[in-house]
């Protein structure tokens, strides 16, 4: 069965200032919508209005989830009706384990408990989070790649209809991003998730195989295409919208390369899209160069 | 010493005095008697029941040291106490190690009376032990007045943990004072869950040199339940630590204080002396007040204290909301994991799981109640 999640017109402010400044979106079952913008642009404070986070007023529009007014809604209820917000930084939640957590979840939905280790277990394996880390305070001393592994981990095991995902690739290395890249894409054709991802960085790009990207500037989406947008981006920067940014693609070269090596050495491929990577090679800082 | 208590309601004269409590174990301490498992003795009433482990004495005449040797000066409920104590004495024989902990109940189960239990506790030299005291109750409206006194010997250890679960009318106004020579280790822990006004006043003096106390607390208010802690690490040996972490939360109209002081006595170099009071407060009408300080006499020491009081923080419960947590499961996870660091160093590992539940039941209750 397929889902809708709709954005229209929505307009939101944060404290006397509209951030938002009509926004329209729409995001089927098993898409995969990116939308990219400059610094204040309004990306983080799309994917929170979207959630239903504390600290933002909603001024315009609406977000339904199959015809149901979220933004009428709690937090939770929003999740409850097949909403994930993965966030940029997952907040630390000191003596509450995820096991914990998702038990809760689990019970308000009307789901078994008891299954929860073991989902978590499976999802843990699949994006590589070593298991200790379940039984761990939520993302308590966890580095910045754990969290978001942590974060892909709970969509797993959730299994919501739709992901709203800010800033996924931001502090991953490229291992960690290509895990997380590849559950979520997992994901969409497994049980037909919907993703809008939110990025600063074109190189999430690289991994995750987007359907529709849009470009937000000052609270409004001046443009939408096909992934071919992104590369037009990352050759004249957001210029051509009037902001004097370029698209960030080698902010993390340095580390990359390193987790690069260290991926090769632990024998992780550059699989997925070989048409893709055989054509970026020479420009892709994040190739795997023993592959 | 009694600002921001609310002692001055307390009206003796509403209370006779009690006959000795219960000699036999109420149904309702069947559970945690469970949880806790072996022990090397059973004290219901200031009376061993059952067998008592080699090496520890019971005894009512039985008097190690005078009255308020370690308490100190009296303050007037002490002194009271004094005037109309129940005493048990329990002394464990030099190098004495006790694998299990001895068991002191405490029900209080007349209404309308007082009662005035007072615990001397020897820990000879060498010996190693643990002492979990349960204060519990029906729902009377009654006084509790228990002071226990530990004195440590060189090299002693000693566990002392009190479980309070008194009745939403009991009032306890209670202390607990220890005194530790050359090298003894103390580790004193109060989970305090009960009564209407209950009051602990806590003082460890660290009098040989190279002794070390802890000192943790796990409260939980609710109602208009009122916890009032009062704490002093008292340090007069060289090379001493102490260490103290009290953390709780208030809920609907309940009021917790916590009033701290380390004091470090000239000669008590190297002393290394710490304090934290963590507070959540959860009802609108929930307050908690938090005053550490620290007099210091001496230059060559190290100490600090930390204190805080603030509601649940909103993104944490945003978190767990945007999982499909509703707000009051997210609450009460919250609240457990603030307390969780605290519980988690409970000194009798067998009772973490009756804690834990014991504690959710509690959140479950104060929130029922929430307006």
């Amino acid at each position: 069965m397929s889902h809708v999640l709709l954005i229209e017109g929505l307009r939101a402010n944060v404290g006397s200032k509209e951030i938002l400044r009509g926004i329209d979106l729409e995001v089927n079952s098993g898409e995969v919508h990116v939308v990219m913008g400059p610094n204040g642009s309004g990306k983080s404070t799309l994917s929170h209005v979207i959630a239903g986070r504390p600290g933002y007023e909603v001024t315009g529009g609406k977000v339904t989830l199959d015809g149901l007014d979220l933004l009428t809604l709690p937090a939770w209820k929003r999740a409850r009706a097949g909403l994930f917000l993965a966030m940029q930084y997952p907040i630390e939640v000191p003596g509450v384990s995820l096991v914990d957590a998702l038990s809760a979840a689990f019970v308000s939905n009307g789901r078994p408990p008891a299954l929860v280790p073991d989902l978590l277990a499976a999802e843990a394996d699949r994006v590589g989070l070593d298991r200790r880390f379940l039984l761990r305070p939520l993302n308590v001393d966890l580095s910045g790649g754990e969290r978001k592994r942590n974060e892909t981990v709970q969509l797993g095991v959730i299994g919501p209809l739709f992901a709203v995902l800010d800033e996924i690739d931001s502090g991953l290395d490229v291992d960690a991003l290509r895990a997380v890249a590849r559950r979520i894409e997992g994901a969409t054709a497994e049980s037909g998730l919907g993703v809008l991802a939110i990025t600063h960085y074109n190189r999430l790009l690289n991994e995750l195989h987007a359907d529709r990207i849009h470009v937000l500037i000052e609270g409004r989406i001046v443009a939408s295409g096909g992934p071919e947008l992104a590369e037009e981006l990352e050759t004249t920067g957001y210029a051509a919208y009037g902001v004097d940014e370029p698209v960030v693609v080698g902010a993390a070269v340095g580390a990359a390369r390193l987790a690069g090596a260290a991926g090769a050495a632990s024998g992780a491929g550059n699989g997925g899209r070989p048409g893709a990577s055989a054509a970026r090679t020479d420009l892709d800082p994040f190739a795997d160069p023993f592959a | 010493m009694w600002r921001y208590s609310r002692i001055s309601d307390l009206d003796l004269d509403s209370y006779t005095l009690a006959a000795p409590s219960a000699t036999v174990v109420p149904p309702a301490l069947q559970p945690i008697l469970d949880a806790i498992g072996a022990r090397s003795a059973l004290v219901i009433g200031g009376q061993p029941v059952g067998p008592v482990a080699d090496g520890l004495v019971i005894g009512l005449d039985d008097q190690p040291a005078p009255l308020g040797e370690v308490a100190g000066e009296p303050d007037a409920l002490v002194a009271l106490n004094a005037a109309f104590c129940e005493l048990l004495t329990m002394r464990v024989e030099k190098g004495t190690v006790l694998r299990d902990p001895v068991v002191v109940v405490t029900w209080v189960d007349g209404d309308g009376t007082s009662l005035f239990p007072r615990t001397l506790v020897n820990a000879e030299a060498g010996a190693d032990a643990g002492i979990i005291e349960i204060l519990a109750s029906p729902d009377v409206a009654s006084l509790v007045v228990p002071v226990t006194e530990v004195d440590l010997a060189d090299g002693a250890h000693l566990k002392y943990l009190t479980i309070q679960v008194l009745g939403p009318r009991v009032w306890q106004v209670g202390t607990q004072a220890s005194r530790l020579g050359r090298d003894a280790d103390f580790l004193s822990y109060n989970v305090a869950l009960g009564g209407d006004y209950a009051r602990v006043r806590s003082e460890s003096v660290l009098a040989g040199a190279g002794g070390t106390s802890r000192l943790l607390a796990m409260f939980l208010g609710d109602d208009r339940q009122m916890h009032d802690f009062a704490t002093v690490q008292s340090h007069r040996g060289k090379h001493t630590t102490s260490d103290l972490l009290f953390k709780g939360a208030v809920a609907n109209d309940s009021h917790s204080v916590y009033r701290g002081l380390i004091r470090v006595e000239k000669g008590a170099s190297g002393t290394n002396a710490y304090q934290t009071n963590r507070n959540l407060v959860l009802g609108q009408g929930a307050h908690a007040d938090s005053v550490p300080t620290l007099e210091i006499e001496e230059n060559d020491v190290r100490c600090s204290h930390a204190s805080a009081v603030g509601p649940i923080d909103e993104e944490q419960r945003f978190y767990l909301e945007s999982r499909g947590v509703p707000p009051e499961m997210a609450d009460r996870l919250i609240v457990s994991g603030f307390l969780d660091d605290v519980l988690e160093r409970v000194p009798v590992p067998q009772l973490l799981p009756w804690l834990r539940a014991t504690l959710a039941e509690r959140l479950a209750q104060a929130e029922a109640v929430r307006p």
